[in-house]
């Protein structure tokens, strides 16, 4: 816990559990955060070949459903309008 | 009689899985039930100890598969419940002495001739884990609310998920309820929410447990331990009652009495 936090007054369990959270959907899928940022980065290369996107703006998760899990990719899209400038 | 074959597992060692099984296998035996304990862990066998039958063991789990007795004749009746048996392993084998098949057939023997066939699966997730699943109709995870025994835990469960065997159910062993009203030690619900199994049992930690284990008695045999009560009340879900989760309400409303006198 960091000189902070325990200013905060943060409690240990709840380190606990967000650790936990992201070791176990870590070891579930067994996908490490580095292979997950890979994939962010080529996703997008990807995507912005075709659309317009502000990279700034993407989101790139696992998320747990019960005991599955699953990769939600939210990228809003530029509107037209502003391209051109 | 049509034994239920329950495994009791939990990736990590040190959670309680021994104790469990010893105070699930007395609880179930004193409600009349005729039940037998195999201790799975060949080459660290423990559960002669904690039901204090470590004197009367002559022949084991590897002297039944290898042929040298019969099955009855490895059955250790406990000293205070007749109905009551344990299956000792073999202490200077390897655990590549059994295997899952030899399980499963050993079970079937018992299947016939109990009602509950209770088998104490060794830490870790090799050999001795794999014999302990095999011929499970049930399997109870035991955990402590602590980081490497949720983690572990939930790998067994992901295990027993590719094996396609029905779902596990959770012990949450060694819950001290002052650290989680603390905000200390993660509660039922963070348990849950992370594995996200069907909880069967909370029991607290309790000194009493150390205590009937250095007498080899285990604790819900006698007297009124809260985690002796709270293994009973395992057992009696196991059998298929409803039963409602009272302990920690208990402490919690006698802790706040405790805490109100203080003042």
């Amino acid at each position: 816990m960091s000189f902070f936090e325990r200013l905060m007054g943060r409690k240990s369990a709840k380190s606990a559990k967000e650790r936990l959270q992201m070791v176990l959907i870590h070891d579930r899928t067994d996908l490490t955060p580095a292979i997950l940022e890979a994939l962010k980065e080529e996703l997008l290369a990807v995507i912005a070949r075709h659309v317009d996107i502000d990279p700034s703006t993407i989101r790139v998760e696992l998320e747990n459903e019960g005991r599955s899990q699953r990769l939600i990719a939210d990228i809003p899209l530029r509107p037209a309008a502003r391209r051109k400038s | 009689m049509t034994a239920k074959i329950v495994t009791i597992s939990s990736g990590k060692g040190g959670v309680g899985k021994t104790t469990t099984v010893a105070n699930l296998a007395v609880a179930l035996a004193s409600e009349g039930k005729k039940v037998v304990c195999i201790d799975g862990d060949i080459g660290l066998r423990n559960l002669d100890v904690v039901m204090g039958l470590e004197n009367r063991i002559v022949y084991d789990i590897v002297d039944i598969v290898e042929g040298r007795c019969k099955t009855r004749q490895a059955m250790i009746r406990d000293k205070r419940l007749p109905d009551l048996f344990l299956i000792p392993a073999a202490q200077t084998r390897d655990k590549n002495a059994v295997s899952p098949s030899d399980m499963i057939r050993l079970c079937d023997e018992l299947r016939a001739e109990v009602d509950w066939v209770l088998i104490d699966s060794p830490a870790g997730i090799e050999r001795g884990f794999r014999n302990a699943i095999a011929p499970a109709d049930r399997v109870l995870i035991v955990t402590n609310p602590e980081m490497s025994a949720v983690r572990d835990a939930d790998r067994v469960i992901g295990l027993l998920e590719a094996e396609e065997k029905a779902a596990p159910s959770l012990i949450l062993n060694r819950l001290n309820p002052s650290l989680v009203r603390r905000g200390d030690m993660l509660s039922v619900e963070d348990v849950y929410d992370l594995l996200r199994i069907e909880v069967i049992g909370i029991v607290p930690e309790d000194e009493n447990v150390i205590m009937a284990s250095n007498k080899g008695m285990p604790l819900t045999l006698e007297g009124k331990s809260r985690a002796g009560q709270a293994f009973r009340n395992i057992a009696r879900r196991l059998a298929g009652e409803q039963v409602p989760f009272l302990e920690l309400e208990a402490q919690n409303l006698w802790e706040r009495l405790a805490r109100l006198g203080r003042k």
